[in-house]
């Protein structure tokens, strides 16, 4: 083939800047904190997973654009594809590792449970936002996991308050029968031990529909029980395709959807997906939706109007966007505050280990940032990685969540016995547990 | 030229009978061996090692073990991700319960709860086949995947409901957990997977081998020239399921660290199936094609674009690989249907005639 010359020269002139650009970039990354999002597109799970990913990699571009990073050092912002698959999760660690990743955050129960005991040898925290394993909120036996805000036994509690307060009293709930939907996997199946002894407590009766991973899709038999044995309220525990199938077959069974409740990772789409008739159906959360937020404002200036990111701008402020939000806005002040603590720029794991383990993020700073009114104030110490955050009840009224009524306090004396009994078995199962030695940082 | 037999003789029914007649395929397999065991551990990265090596020795087993049943006996099975889980949480159980014996020798003897599983499901093939023996596999998928996840005595009744591997060591180096070293834990299982292939490898080619072989080109001939057939079928399924339960641990100890039941899902069946197609039904050395293209192809097309630079998102990467794999497993499929197996006999061929082919 003959190329005209300057096609040629054009050709070489291009190849050259290209390995430029390729060899500047590794210089430039010395100067940045390294944050790998770990992140799934794509597979069966990718319904949720594009929101966060979405909103995760926004907020934290959005502080690269804005401030130039955190504290003048930009963030070096990499996504690794896990499409929910441990195996795959597990490349992109050893992939990421050597970068020196200042966190790790698996958006993954099954990706979490393998990084848990890694973490202290890596000296890489691992932010696992309200999933993984609850009992690493216990500080002192996990004190490189962290876990905010809420676990999914806090999770559990405050569904059950909510119903008591609904029923009038928890006392009232004797002789009522409480269905629970799950995945049947360890995530759905965590809080059974919680509502086994709840159920004992109060004299309700605790009806189980466990829904494998493979069979998400086809509830009708589940359903068909539920509809046998009328339970006088549902919660339900699920991800993915479970929940907007669920929420489908409970309005096929005309089940009242005030009376279910998912714990908080029910999205739009998933409430959505009953169609009007789903109006009514109930989910926990923590934060805000919307894009009100001088910070969500930001994010549209800097970001997705500049076309720096994927993201598709209708997402921009719907639940699990958000939710990605607070991931990163989780990140972001945990180096902020490790960057305090250690008098360094660039920060190691270890500084962010401690910057995560002296988080405050109190109403004042969440207005400062931009976020006044998003999320409620969370204060992590070394003993507790979680928070236990109070969350509210959100209402789906057809085309939005809806708050509806104030916050719910987890029962922390039901909570906390069974935390402190399921570290204390993790530790004695993993034989040789390291013994915390980390020192621990006053709040500054 | 250099790959030619000529001037090696034979001279007596051992020689002839060996598994690598010729000198050269015995130096080849000498340098691969002094490669993996001393190149790779000296100059591979920590990611090499584990991101690559160890799940590609893990895959290669449990193809190996695939291939023994569905390739060398002609049962199609889809239970493996179900055998290698047998494996797995038979060898957790084994050494939280008698933390004081080696985890090797764990790791060893949990395939043989693998085989008993195996044997038990493989007896309807002593009725049934191909694609019907397939749905009778695919039930012992499905049993299993459900025991693992609602029993909890399994995981030792773990809130998690997952594996949660302890630390273990070999002559005070600690081989499993989180601070056992990479280089360690690849040389553990590279040691197994050896041990076994040259296992594998002297069954294949004796007369268990041959009466599998038997069996699979057509079972009535073989029973008439004297191959009890439910014998020959019940080895090799127990034989494959040991294999595929040896793999499972080593996959759950030696490289996750941890792992949740689903990990043993229908997905990996269909995973080691597709390695096995590709490699080659039938051949020991295909199992570890095979696995190299099933598992490696989508880490070398990432490492590519990240060699290059292109800022391309990782989804679309991710996408990219999938139509890739696809496109270069239906390429194959189509230059040489029998497999890469098929493909290295006939370079091999062309390489002993040249440079003078008749």
């Amino acid at each position: 083939m003959n190329f005209p010359v300057n096609f040629k020269t054009s050709m070489i002139a291009g190849a050259l800047v290209a390995a430029t650009v390729a060899t500047a970039l590794p210089a430039a990354a010395q100067e940045s904190i390294y944050v790998p999002l770990f992140t799934y597109r794509t597979g069966p799970f990718s319904g949720s997973g594009i929101y966060i990913a979405e909103g995760m990699h926004d907020y934290l571009e959005m502080l690269n654009q804005r401030d130039g990073g955190i504290g003048g050092v930009k963030l070096a912002i990499e996504e690794c594809e896990t499409g929910y698959d441990t195996k795959k999760g597990l490349e992109c660690y050893e992939a990421t590792k050597n970068k020196k990743p200042v966190v790790i955050n698996p958006w993954s129960t099954g990706i979490t449970l393998p990084l848990i005991p890694r973490a202290a040898v890596d000296k890489v925290p691992v932010l696992s936002m309200a999933y993984g394993l609850s009992a690493s909120a216990i500080g002192d036996t996990f004190p490189w996991i962290f876990n905010p805000p809420a676990t999914y036994w806090d999770g559990a509690s405050m569904i059950l308050s909510y119903i008591g307060s609904k029923a009038g009293g928890l006392d009232k709930l004797k002789g009522k029968t409480l269905g629970f939907i799950y995945l049947d996997a360890g995530f759905g199946k965590e809080p059974i031990p919680l509502f086994e002894q709840l159920a004992k407590d109060y004299g309700f009766t605790l009806k189980l529909y466990p829904v494998a991973a493979t069979e998400m899709q086809n509830q009708s038999s589940q359903w068909l029980n539920v509809r046998r044995d009328k339970p006088d309220f549902m919660m339900m525990y699920g991800w993915g395709a479970l929940q907007p199938t669920a929420v489908k077959e409970a309005v096929k069974i005309n089940y009242p959807m005030d009376k279910f409740i998912s714990i908080w990772w029910a999205s739009e789409d998933d409430a959505a997906a009953g169609g009007p008739a789903s109006k009514g159906f109930k989910s926990l959360n923590w934060h805000a939706t919307g894009d009100s937020f001088p910070a969500v404002q930001d994010i549209k200036k800097y970001v997705t109007d500049k076309g720096l990111t994927q993201t598709d701008k209708g997402h921009v402020g719907k639940l699990l966007y958000n939710r990605g939000i607070y991931n990163s806005m989780l990140i972001a002040e945990g180096i902020r505050n490790a960057q305090k603590l250690s008098g360094k720029k660039v920060i190691t794991g270890e500084d962010m280990r401690r910057g995560l383990e002296t988080l405050n993020v109190s109403e004042a700073r969440l207005k400062e940032i931009g976020l006044g009114g998003f999320a409620g104030p969370l204060k992590l110490s070394c003993a507790d990685h979680n928070g236990h955050l109070a969350t509210f009840m959100q209402e789906w009224d057809g085309s939005k969540w809806a708050k509806i009524g104030g916050d719910i306090k987890p029962m922390s004396d039901k909570v906390s016995p069974l935390l402190s009994a399921a570290a204390k078995e993790y530790v004695d199962k993993a034989t040789g547990w390291p013994k915390r030695t980390e020192a621990c940082d006053k709040a500054s | 030229m250099f790959y030619r037999e000529a001037g090696q003789f034979k001279t007596s029914y051992v020689d002839d009978q060996a598994i690598f007649p010729i000198r050269q395929d015995r130096i080849g397999l000498a340098v691969i061996l002094a490669i993996a065991f001393i190149g790779v551990p000296l100059f591979g990265s920590e990611f090499f090692i584990s991101a690559i090596m160890v799940p590609l020795l893990v895959f290669s087993l449990a193809a190996i073990g695939l291939n023994i049943l569905t390739g060398y006996t002609g049962l199609l099975s889809l239970g493996t991700g179900g055998f290698m889980g047998v494996g797995a949480f038979a060898c957790y159980k084994l050494t939280t319960i008698f933390p004081d014996v080696n985890i090797i020798v764990w790791i060893l003897v949990s395939g043989f709860f693998a085989s008993g599983i195996g044997i038990l499901f493989g007896l309807p093939s002593l009725r049934i086949k191909g694609f019907y023996l397939a749905v009778a596999t695919l039930s012992a998928q499905f049993f299993l995947d459900w025991a693992f996840v609602r029993i909890p005595w399994l995981v030792n009744d773990n809130t998690s409901g997952a594996i949660e591997v302890p630390m273990r060591t070999l002559f005070g180096i600690p081989v499993t957990g989180p601070t056992a070293q990479p280089e360690v834990r690849y040389l553990v299982v590279l040691s197994v997977v050896a041990f076994l292939t040259l296992i594998a490898s002297n069954l294949v080619h004796g007369r268990i081998g041959r009466s599998w072989m038997a069996v699979r080109d057509m079972d009535l001939a073989a029973e008439l020239i004297g191959i009890r057939l439910y014998r020959a079928k019940l080895l090799a399924f127990a034989v494959s399921s040991y294999y595929c339960g040896v793999a499972g641990a080593l996959m759950v100890f030696l490289w996750y660290g941890s792992a949740e039941p689903a990990v043993f899902g229908i997905d990996q069946s269909f995973f080691i199936l597709f390695m096995v197609i590709i490699g080659g039904l039938g051949s020991l050395v295909g199992s570890f094609f095979g696995a190299a293209l099933i598992y490696g192809m989508p880490i070398i097309i990432k490492s590519f674009v990240s060699l290059f630079g292109l800022q391309i998102a990782p989804a679309t990467v991710e996408h990219v690989t999938f139509m890739t794999v696809g496109g270069l497993i239906v390429l194959f499929l189509i230059i040489e249907p029998a497999g890469l197996a098929r493909l290295w006999q006939i370079g091999k061929q062309k390489l002993r005639v040249w440079p003078f082919p008749y």
